[in-house]
């Protein structure tokens, strides 16, 4: 998960200031330089960190925390809305011209993932706002740059513009767009080459393509594991080309992600997309504030519901509840699940965006293995239809062929039965809580 | 100074020290403008040697990616240093900051900055690195030399993942000249190099270069398949891999730390490919991969062309960082 390690530091320096019910000079002074050492290590810009700092400082000894019931929340308040201003405030859109197509430039360094997003994005605005985007390939240059982004049309079936190595992209561009019109692409999305924003040649060019097709956005992909040089890197592509926006790549890393902290507070650019995988639907719109609670440990429960939201069905969620009621909860309701929680991403992910999830002991460094719930789904499908129902029916001979069915053991098969027994009664426990009577349902067995 | 001397001994003649001298001073130019630029700037503004100066050399330290930790120790040992020596003036300090930063650097044995190559039989070299590094650039490079240096290379289209990735290893295999054994895409990688292994030994090939897919550190079952490839190739080839390359990014920052631990782990890893030096990227991250690693560097993308990737010199490495301090001082 990104911003992993950040979020870690961060969390233990402000854990020692949350309980204080005084907060002095010297605790800010020394939480300070905690906060200053952790996002100099996350690669964030030691400017911008300077900044940072001081601005904290300024409000966290002055009256706003020192006058406050509860001076240690009130400091991580403020770091919390210092660090979400840093990352551009409010999420901003995607530009609609006023008559289509919309133009969209990606540019960026070598390896920066330029045409993956590209891609990405053509697959976004499909998705999410049912446009019809036209791919084209401009950079000429890297072998094989071209054959990429016609793969990814392939796998998206969408069109992609290209007129090969030797026309110049400036043509190239000029040309997709005339293409666009006629075809009624509303979108159409510039993928260029990579070049050192050193480079006066290509940078020329990419000015010229900007003269010749006047974007709509301009945006610049910048690798989320850059370091101290991606302030100069953006600054320096805004400065030439005047981007409209920031796409940050490979947030799916370990990485601290500094550079995406930095930059916007130095180009003034918003960050408008994240990409957060290596499948072709893992770009997500870019949330400054519930990326500053994910740094700080306090999660990001509006992602998860936002998921959760789009992945399961209210009709099942409604129809399970009841069987929870009533205790007829079978594998195959079990089995359903645990799909519609698949659906919703990687477990870790998931977990990262439960407030306090990080802290739980077990679950801090426990690696969630998907294979596990790949290996309980073979289980399950390898029992007949009634024992799913009926799951007290199970002798050792059942047992012994689904072991062999689903290729594992008769005590896996045992282990799960056993856990579904336990959740059979935790959740009829949990519905006789519900039900009211003060304390009295209350039946666990550690209580 | 002692250290100018050492790098002219390096090197047999006068003609030699001056070209690799000039490449790397060349290539390095953004990264020495903003870092021994950035040093002067600050001798000349402090007079006094106090707790705001050594504050702001750690700025410029970190600004260069030189890891937070190394940068610490080196502060420690500065200040420990100028204590000793009883050093009030800027002037005199700037011997002892190139001093340690040189030696960090330097102090590793010559022979571990090159390739590890068989005589005579079958060399298989595995390439790997996260996302964007410039893996498959990299080899397409180190073929063409070892071609002209008159070697037969078979390389294996080991990323079978990324769109376009097998094309793009294609055109690089024309441009120097030789095989390139694939197959298609989405295909087991284990497999490709597999076969590419077999290929390699009816050919009578020197050296196989595998690629592999960019994958980041922390995707665990990405990090296995490598694994395993890394263990086709020792069962096939016995002695193999002679050489596992990491291609490092120079703009990362110190997430390459991370990386080269963890691809470590996996595939443990014997040299660095440190690409594009050429940009305004700092490079110091090689000072931490130093201090807390011990990986020797063997690479270095200097620039675009095929020439442009050098094998590393230690010593023109640190004269390309500081060469304005070593030859004011």
């Amino acid at each position: 998960m990104a911003f992993e390690g950040l979020a870690d530091r961060l969390q233990s320096t402000i854990k020692k200031i949350t309980g204080k019910g005084k907060v002095s000079e010297q605790d800010v002074k020394e939480m300070t330089r905690e906060v200053r050492l952790a996002l100099l290590e996350a690669d964030v810009n030691f400017k911008v960190v300077k900044d940072l700092i001081n601005r904290i400082k300024e409000r966290a000894v002055g009256q706003e925390v020192m006058e406050s019931l509860t001076p240690g929340q009130q400091v991580i308040k403020v770091v919390k809305e210092e660090l979400t201003t840093l990352m551009g405030g409010e999420q901003s859109k995607i530009a609609v011209a006023d008559r289509p197509p919309t133009v969209i430039m990606m540019v960026g360094l070598q390896g920066a993932g330029k045409t993956t997003t590209t891609g990405k994005l053509a697959n976004f605005l499909r998705k999410k706002h049912n446009r019809s985007p036209l791919l084209v390939a401009c950079d000429i240059y890297r072998p094989a740059a071209i054959q990429q982004l016609e793969t990814l049309g392939k796998q998206l079936e969408m069109p992609v513009f290209s007129m090969g190595t030797e026309t110049s992209p400036i043509e190239i561009a000029t040309k997709a767009i005339e293409q666009a019109k006629e075809e009624h692409n509303d979108y159409v999305i510039i993928d260029t080459a990579g070049r050192l924003h050193v480079d006066h040649e290509l940078m020329d060019e990419l000015q010229q393509i900007k003269t010749n097709v006047k974007p709509d956005e301009i945006f610049l992909v910048v690798d989320s594991m850059t370091g101290q040089d991606a302030v100069n890197v953006a600054e320096s592509f805004n400065e030439q080309l005047d981007i409209s926006g920031v796409v940050l790549t490979k947030l799916d890393g370990d990485t601290r992600g500094g550079a995406a902290l930095s930059i916007k507070a130095v180009t003034d650019k918003p960050i408008k997309f994240a990409g957060m995988g290596e499948k072709l639907d893992e770009l997500e719109a870019f949330h400054p504030e519930r990326m500053a609670s994910r740094i700080l440990g306090m999660g990001d429960v509006l992602t998860l519901i936002e998921k959760a939201q789009t992945n399961v069905d209210e009709k099942q969620a409604k129809a399970l509840e009841e069987k929870m009621r009533t205790m007829s909860f079978t594998f195959d309701d079990f089995l359903e699940q645990m799909g519609q929680v698949k659906n919703m991403g990687p477990l870790d992910d998931l977990m990262a965006m439960i407030p306090g999830a990080n802290k739980m002991k077990g679950l801090k460094n426990a690696q969630l293995d998907e294979n596990q719930l790949v290996q309980v789904e073979a289980i399950i499908q390898s029992m007949t239809k009634k024992e799913r129902q009926e799951p007290s029916i199970m002798n050792a001979s059942r047992k012994k062929r689904i072991a062999k069915g689903s290729g594992t053991s008769v005590s896996q098969v045992n282990r799960l039965l056993k856990q579904f027994d336990e959740m059979k009664k935790m959740m009829k426990q949990m519905t006789n809580m519900q039900k009211g009577k003060k304390g009295k349902g209350m039946k666990f067995p550690f209580m | 100074m002692s250290f100018m001397k050492k790098f002219k001994d390096r090197f047999k003649n006068k003609e030699e020290t001056e070209e690799v001298s000039e490449k790397y001073k060349e290539g390095m130019k953004k990264t020495r403008n903003s870092f021994s630029g950035k040093i002067n700037d600050l001798l000349a503004r402090y007079r006094k040697v106090d707790e705001d100066f050594f504050e702001e050399l750690e700025e410029i330290l970190i600004s260069a990616d030189v890891g937070v930790m190394t940068v610490m120790d080196l502060i420690e040992e500065l200040k420990m240093e100028v204590k000793r020596q009883n050093i009030k003036d800027t002037k005199e300090v700037k011997d002892v900051i190139s001093e340690k930063l040189v030696d960090i650097y330097k102090g590793d044995d010559e022979e571990s900055e090159l390739l590890n190559l068989q005589e005579g039989q079958l060399s298989v070299i595995l390439v790997v690195g996260v996302n964007g590094v410039g893996k498959t650039t990299s080899i397409g490079k180190l073929a063409h030399q070892l071609k002209q240096q008159g070697k037969q290379v078979v390389l294996a289209a080991g990323d079978t993942f990324r769109a376009g990735a097998i094309e793009q290893l294609e055109v690089w295999g024309e441009r120097a000249g030789v095989d390139v054994v694939k197959q298609s895409a989405g295909s087991d990688p284990a497999a490709v190099i597999f076969d590419g292994i077999k290929a390699a030994k009816s050919r009578n090939a020197d050296v196989l270069i595998c690629d592999t897919a960019g994958r980041l550190q922390n995707k665990v079952n990405l990090m296995n398949e490598l694994a395993k490839v890394k263990r086709v190739i020792e069962r096939e080839v016995p002695g193999a891999p002679h050489e596992v390359l990491l291609v490092l990014d120079a703009t990362t920052g110190q997430n390459a730390l991370n990386q080269a631990k963890t691809f470590s782990e996996a595939t443990n890893v014997s040299g660095i490919v440190l690409t594009k030096l050429d940009g305004t990227a700092k490079g110091g991250i090689v000072l931490a991969i130093r201090n807390e690693l011990d990986i020797p560097v063997k690479y270095v993308g200097l620039g675009e062309q095929v020439e442009d990737l050098r094998e590393f010199e230690a010593l023109a490495f640190v004269y390309g960082l500081f060469a304005d301090l070593l030859e004011e001082a």
